[in-house]
């Protein structure tokens, strides 16, 4: 496809642990068009955030291996090329944000010293160049009194405040995908609406596209116009954001909407609660990985591992099993 | 679950300062004013709900309402006897109906106990039963939580987050209380465990008419638990009403503002969104704004608002504001 900008397959990533090697990621594929947001949700462990690691090469190496896939961006494998143009990738094309923006800041180095090391360093500014456009990011932002507050240090600035700064680092070079990693998982719900607003409007005005991940199923309805769901390492199922909440097709993804308390005024109903808990790797699933949970399970969910496959144009689901009938599909 | 007309817990005016020191001879320069003036009741065999964003207070409350801390001022009446003025084997007694679920699980079970050690504690602490008894005791709880009786000679990092906190619940359950705070306690869980502890939670109610304190952050799951909600805001409750009256007719304009920022899973819901973000971020307790609260984030606040306090007033019945515009 032409607008393509990434394109991720087979993506697979181990953990060589003292207890033995955790198969993180096994063989994911996704790809993210220009401007779009894509919303990749999952529990702790499933891989979101190691897969999106892996294809900036971000993942320590070791104990991390990525032993197999390519991730192209724009056509080039970024999994290949050189240490020099990875980073220049990095640097300029692709920036990431990350859920605590306290650990993300250096404490003892002023915000206006962070904010200018990428633009002296990628951009190729000199100083005066560099503090102006600092304060212009700021400002973009919504950080009041962005001048002053350059001179300030991390532990100044408030849990949203920090945030919006590491959005304004990442902004920083004109990135055309930004991924944001659990971004407001660590701020309050009236912090939280403020930087989704935040980052609407410059998705808006700048066009970017955006992979963000999330455990929260209400944060990514606001933002995504597609969502993967992950579990035990794969995808599991895919869709455009109104197909996967009117018509979710995976059982753990029918868990996951169900266990949502309801918004809805009246008589409490009882949470649908899924069994059990999620997998720790460590091998390879050679069967469905969400087999022990699930209440629609049959035999050859346990002895083969199900593809994703095409349930509808632009819907895929990793299930041998169709749950409207609760038979094997077909 | 039937809710008694009769209260169990009633707190008046608490206030709970912790003082700041400063300077080379460490003299106060002020206090932090975590709770400031808190007044409500809890009815017997309810789900009373506290809300709020990190640093308004609300576990500070809670703790404060069990007397983890002794507080500043106010009193808190449980059962009618006034904890303030107990005497500490009197106080002693109380515990054993007023019992804590803290929010993190890795933390608030000791790594170097088994689970017989953890759960037979309290047992063992008020002599309620010796040797094998505390074993079928133990045995007992940990079904009641659904955790296999097998399991009391292990130790906790040999469990999951949902897990432990299921044992969290089993100490709190030991000596039969009668009130639970719960201070956060699915907010570390995963989301699909999350809905297995809220079930464990209303089961354990039905079975044991338990009344309890839910001290959550999460808007969603407190309005599923709660059977009324109060909200908290730097120190004081804004509001406080039935569950489907807070949510459906929020008066303050803080809940309006905290109501319209949870995020709802539904897609369609934000193509038609109104949002209402709040600017700027919670003032410090040490400082707080005059008069009301809230004022320096209000879109309705005037000069009234920075002279006087609004006290809380029942707008419609067992529907409290504290707003002089709501």
């Amino acid at each position: 496809m032409a607008n393509e900008l990434l394109n991720v397959q087979d993506l697979e990533t181990v953990f060589n642990t003292p207890d033995g090697v955790i198969h993180a990621v096994n063989g994911v594929d996704f790809y993210l068009k220009e401007g779009e947001t894509l919303g990749v949700v999952g529990e702790s462990g499933c891989g979101k955030s190691v897969t999106m690691l892996s294809c900036l090469r971000l993942v320590a190496m070791p104990p991390g291996k990525i032993i197999n896939g390519i991730a192209n961006f724009k056509g080039k494998d970024m999994l290949s090329m050189s240490e020099e143009d990875i980073r220049h990738v990095r640097g300029g094309q692709i920036a990431m944000i990350f859920q605590d923006p306290m650990t993300s800041l250096n404490p003892v180095m002023t915000i206006g010293r962070q904010m200018e090391e990428p633009l002296l360093l990628h951009m190729g500014m000199n100083k005066e160049q560099a503090r102006k456009r600092s304060i212009e990011l700021l400002e973009q932002v919504g950080i009041p009194r962005a001048g002053d507050r350059l001179k300030d240090y991390p532990h100044q600035y408030s849990g949203g405040m920090r945030q919006r700064v590491m959005i304004a680092m990442a902004l920083s070079c004109n990135p055309q995908i930004l991924i944001a990693d659990e971004p407001t998982t660590a701020l309050d719900v009236t912090i939280q609406a403020q930087i989704v607003e935040l980052v609407i409007k410059l998705r808006e005005q700048l066009g970017m596209a955006i992979i963000w991940i999330t455990h929260d199923l209400g944060v990514i309805a606001s933002i995504a116009q597609r969502v993967m769901v992950m579990y035990g390492g794969f995808v599991i199922e895919e869709a455009p954001i109104k197909k996967l909440y009117s018509d979710p097709t995976h059982p753990y993804t029918v868990g996951l909407l169900g266990s949502l308390p309801s918004t809805q005024k009246g008589a409490r109903h009882r949470l649908y609660s899924i069994e059990g808990m999620p997998p720790v790797l460590y091998q390879r699933p050679q069967s469905c990985p969400f087999a022990p949970r699930c209440r629609w399970v049959q035999p050859i969910c346990r002895e083969q591992l199900p593809l994703l496959e095409n349930v509808d144009t632009k819907h895929t689901v990793r299930c041998w099993v169709d749950i409207k009938t609760g038979k094997v599909r077909a | 679950m039937t809710v008694s007309s009769e209260v169990l817990v009633k707190v008046e005016d608490l206030k709970m300062y912790f003082p700041i020191y400063s300077g080379i001879f460490q003299r106060k320069v002020g206090d932090v004013k975590a709770v400031d003036g808190v007044s409500l009741d809890i009815y017997e065999g309810e789900t009373l709900g506290l809300v709020g964003e990190s640093g308004c207070g609300k576990t500070t409350t809670g703790r404060t309402i069990i007397q983890l801390y002794k507080p500043t001022a106010g009193h808190v009446w449980f059962q009618g006897k006034d904890l303030a003025t107990l005497k500490s084997e009197e106080m002693r007694q109380v515990r054993r109906n007023v019992q804590m679920i803290f929010q993190d699980p890795y933390a608030s079970l000791n790594p170097r106990m088994t689970l017989r050690e953890i759960i037979g504690e309290p047992i063992l602490a008020f002599g309620a039963a010796t040797g094998r008894e505390i074993d079928d005791r133990v045995a007992d709880l940990l079904k009641l939580v659904k955790l296999s009786p097998d399991f009391v000679g292990r130790y906790p990092h040999e469990f999951s987050g949902g897990q432990r906190q299921r044992i969290g619940i089993a100490r709190s359950l030991a000596m039969n209380p009668q009130f639970i705070v719960c201070d956060e306690p699915i907010s570390a869980l995963d989301v699909s465990i999350q809905a297995q502890v809220i079930n464990l939670f209303e089961d354990l109610q039905q079975q044991l008419g338990l009344t309890y304190l839910f001290v959550a952050h999460d808007l969603s799951m407190v309005r599923h638990i709660s059977n009324r909600v109060a909200v908290m805001y730097l120190g004081i409750i804004a509001e406080l009403a039935d569950r489907d009256e807070i949510y459906g007719n929020p008066l303050h304009p803080y809940t309006k503002a905290l109501l319209s920022s949870i995020p709802i899973p539904d897609p369609i819901y934000y193509e038609t969104r109104k949002r209402i973000v709040l600017e700027g971020d919670v003032p410090s307790p040490a400082n707080p704004p005059s008069g009301c609260r809230f004022r320096t984030r209000c879109p309705i606040g005037d000069a009234h608002c920075a002279e006087e306090r609004p006290e809380m007033r029942e707008v419609t019945a067992g529907h409290f504001v504290a707003c002089f515009k709501a």
